[in-house]
């Protein structure tokens, strides 16, 4: 089943669509975003010289960093009085990620996962349990209100708690999980454990996202449980989940195109490439009324696909994501930065600049490791210097980062030291 | 001049304690006293030698991050409560110990025992006072 016809627009009438759209949200920002004014006038550009999609790569990028220096809400373009909801992300350094939406904001966003959600085989029938914070974060929220409006029965049982949830899915009878794909894998253990059979516990399809998963998850989640796991792509700074997903064809996710327009960029030079390259993904906003962003740099790599699907949907496909072009890990589903790690190191006497940051993934939980070398001149030889050392360096870091990080000081020059790029991080998690 | 003890801060990895003994021994230098003291992730190895100045400049120069700390030696009479009687001194004198460890003694009637403490010039007025013997550093570096 398709959601909205407007997914099987002809190509022509789609770009038709786009440039009409496109034209709207470069007069908008232009009108009532002074960074959005201010930059278009440093490249030259007014808005009357957006006149094809074409146009559409003299105009600036915008990065996370942009949000984060009109925190909390520079970039928005209308008065707050308009907005009904606020979300956040973590950042780079500490600060949020805000984003605002006004009521249209989240009527589009109701029916952009709604598209996602019918595209994966939900039915009016089915019981949605949403494992899912509900919070700042945009997961629970979003996937919340695009369930209910395709008129899914919704258990939002949030995040936690997997004996809890495994006796919801039992007693509820619940159809569809939407999870992160390592929280279903824990519980899927832990049905196991209580000596349940997850295949037996009626799922039939599991709607996954908001972390990197490969081809190998989905192969372990779908003979685990015996149902269809599709992928879904979103990000708060766009609108949340609801950006895109996969049909039941399983090979690529969908864009949304109408409100998003995407494309694929040289990630070095800047420089649009042709569609079915790889690249980092670039996405304006086409209908945004509280935050609307224009060619917006997710910093994910992928690779667009513009042939048509035996779905029937005509909409551009991105591949999944294959990586990121900035260094951000993804632990516990907090975003982290190894800048802040280093800024919290260089702030403490008795460390030396080298450190070294190591992720792995025990019992489906993901561990944050920090080696950083003590100091030459700083070892006293008295051991609770050590431990006081230790202990600060954590305390530091979970107020920045906001996770529990394991510390390791570790001899000064034993950590690898490069000509080149230093390989600070090491991500033993499998993909 | 107290004895001299030299700190070396190791990683808890194989090979790491044999590195400090090799390169030591292969400079010629005598390990008089040793102790480690450790973490599941750190220790920190404790050493007595011969020529504390010049181990301390090898270990660094090999990369080794060391420091050293002066330590005081005390004879301990080798029987059943010899140590008790002089920590109970040190005690009652209000001397904080932060660790100790036995010396590779070949002394026949007497074990010799290496104390940090905070304040080194005390404890030896107390001691000495009750009759403990305290070795000069010379005699402690060389024997």
């Amino acid at each position: 089943m398709i959601w909205d016809r407007i997914e099987t627009l002809p190509r022509e009438e789609m770009e038709i669509l786009q440039l009409e759209r496109l034209k709207a949200v470069v007069l908008r920002v232009y009108r009532k975003v002074p960074f959005y004014r201010g930059r278009l006038r440093e490249s030259g550009l007014k808005p009357p010289d957006i006149r094809s999609l074409a146009d559409l790569q003299n105009l600036p990028f915008t990065v996370k960093e942009d949000l984060r220096e009109n925190y909390p809400y520079g970039l928005f373009a209308v008065p707050l009085e308009r907005l009904v909801r606020i979300h956040a992300s973590s950042g780079t350094t500490g600060l949020p990620t805000v984003v605002g939406y006004t009521k249209k904001d989240l009527r589009t966003w109701s029916e952009l996962v709604g598209r996602v959600v019918v595209q994966a085989g939900v039915k009016p029938r089915d019981v949605v349990q949403i494992c899912f914070s509900y919070g700042l974060f945009t997961g629970g929220f979003g996937l919340h209100y695009g369930l209910e409006r395709v008129g899914a029965t919704v258990v939002p049982a949030s995040a936690g708690n997997t004996q809890r949830q495994l006796r919801l899915i039992q007693d509820f009878n619940t159809t569809v999980l939407v999870s992160t794909p390592t929280y279903a894998l824990y519980i899927a253990e832990v049905a196991r454990e209580i000596g349940l059979d997850p295949s037996k516990l009626g799922l039939r399809l599991g709607l996954f996202g908001s972390e990197p998963w490969s081809e190998g998850i989905r192969d372990g989640l779908e003979a685990a449980f015996g149902f269809k796991a599709t992928d879904n792509y979103g990000m708060s700074e766009l609108i949340g989940p609801g950006v895109a997903g996969e049909c039941r064809m399983q090979n690529g996710l969908h864009i949304s195109e109408d409100h998003f327009l995407p494309e694929i960029i040289d990630p070095e030079t800047g420089e649009q490439l042709p569609p079915g390259a790889e690249g980092e993904l670039v996405i304006t906003t086409l209908t945004k009324e509280g935050l609307p962003l224009i060619r917006y740099r997710t910093r994910d790599l992928t690779a667009l696909d513009y042939a048509p699907c035996p779905c029937g949907r005509t909409t551009v496909r991105m591949h999944r994501v294959s990586g990121r072009t900035d260094d951000m890990l993804i632990i516990r589903g907090v975003n982290v930065f190894p800048s802040q790690v280093e800024e919290v190191l260089m702030e403490i006497d008795g460390v030396s600049p080298h450190y070294r940051i190591i992720v792995d993934r025990r019992d489906y939980l993901d561990e944050f490791e920090v080696q950083v070398e003590l100091a030459a001149d700083y070892f006293t030889g008295a051991f609770r210097d050590l431990e006081t050392l230790e202990r600060t360096i954590k305390e530091r870091l979970q107020s920045i980062i906001q996770i529990t990080a394991k510390v390791k000081l570790v001899e000064y020059r034993s950590l690898e030291r490069t000509a080149g790029k230093a390989k600070r991080v090491i991500d033993k998690r499998i993909m | 001049m107290w004895v001299r003890q030299i700190s070396i801060f190791l990683e808890n990895k194989s090979g790491r304690l044999a590195a400090v003994t090799r390169l030591l021994a292969d400079h010629g230098f005598n390990i008089r006293a040793l102790s480690i003291a450790d973490t599941s992730d750190f220790g920190i190895l404790r050493l007595i030698v011969n020529e504390p100045a010049r181990a301390y400049q090898v270990l660094k120069d090999a990369g080794f991050t060391v420091s050293e700390t002066e330590v005081l030696a005390v004879e301990v009479p080798d029987r059943p409560g010899g140590l008790a009687g002089v920590l109970d001194l040190l005690n009652s004198a209000g001397t904080n110990i932060e660790y100790l460890y036995a010396f590779v003694s070949k002394s026949a009637e007497n074990a010799l025992v290496l104390l940090k403490v905070e304040n080194l010039e005390k404890a030896v007025e107390v001691l000495t006072a009750n009759g403990v013997t305290v070795p000069d550093y010379r005699v402690v570096h060389q024997i």
